[in-house]
């Protein structure tokens, strides 16, 4: 992938990703974040993860989005109205968030792998899902029969907690 | 050239993003949307990795994008359950602004 693809969709996910935080609308945070979704499934498939972006897409920028976009019409919440911001707590968040990026950039200065490039890939004889999928139906067999009842329970506790409570 | 340490730079900078969402934001929502981003940027790192750690065959370390695919099937379960007990407390309460909800706080 070339350099100026990367920096282009590197900087979507990250702009529409600060959008979610900044706007006040939950609409337009909610849009924000389906298109910084898109972005960031834009870079896994320029690291020749295509299952995985694809996934990304159809989870996240399909599934999971509707949801949210769901429960905002549910609730019909509007824009904050403005509240008198605090602004001695809102320091203190940033700040912290500041020192956590600062320490992230510390670290990656300081790891040696991280200044070398991608070694090149082998021609695949199977495809992405294949090789997946393959590991996933053999090594990993066990987490993903939990992850199924995981998946089961968490079913079961929402309509649990969305059924109303008879008085 | 794009080296591992770009990708890494953007995953903490995505990180660093979500986690001054749920610092900052008083909207039980937009926190929801932004423990996502979180777990996203964690996702973007093991994508990474996988790629950059090539297997003697050639092809990049599957075991990162099995974990993956496991953090965001545990990622979608999470917001389901998120959503539900923040509907159920709409009922109750009719906010969903953390200011409001005060009730355990000392």
């Amino acid at each position: 992938m070339s350099p100026f693809l990367f920096w282009i969709f590197a900087l979507v996910t990250l702009i529409f990703g600060a959008g979610v935080v900044i706007n006040r609308n939950p609409v337009a945070s909610a849009l924000s974040l389906v298109v910084s979704f898109l972005g960031l499934a834009a870079l896994f498939m320029s690291l020749d993860a295509f299952f995985v972006g694809i996934i990304q897409v159809l989870v996240y920028a399909g599934a999971v989005m509707v949801l949210f976009l769901f429960i905002i019409m549910l609730l019909n919440l509007q824009t904050e109205e403005r509240r008198r911001i605090n602004w001695l707590a809102a320091a203190g968040g940033i700040g912290v968030a500041l020192i956590l990026l600062v320490q992230i950039c510390f670290v990656i200065g300081h790891f040696q792998p991280a200044r070398q490039t991608f070694p090149p890939l082998a021609r695949s004889t199977t495809d992405d899902v294949w090789n997946i999928g393959a590991l996933l139906f053999s090594n990993y067999n066990l987490p993903f029969q939990i992850i199924g009842v995981l998946v089961l329970v968490a079913t079961i506790g929402v309509v649990l907690l969305s059924k109303r409570q008879p008085r | 050239m794009i080296t591992l340490g770009d990708y890494l730079l953007v995953s903490g900078t995505l990180f660093s993003i979500g986690f001054a969402g749920v610092m900052l934001r008083r909207n039980l929502i937009i926190i929801l949307m932004s423990l996502e981003l979180m777990l996203n940027a964690a996702n973007l790192s093991l994508v990474a990795f996988s790629r950059f750690r090539v297997d003697p065959n050639g092809l990049p370390n599957y075991n990162a994008q099995v974990f993956v695919f496991f953090v965001i099937t545990v990622a979608a379960a999470e917001v389901a359950v998120g959503l539900a007990i923040l509907v159920a407390l709409y009922r109750a309460k009719q906010t969903t602004n953390v200011k409001d909800i005060s009730s355990l706080k000392f």
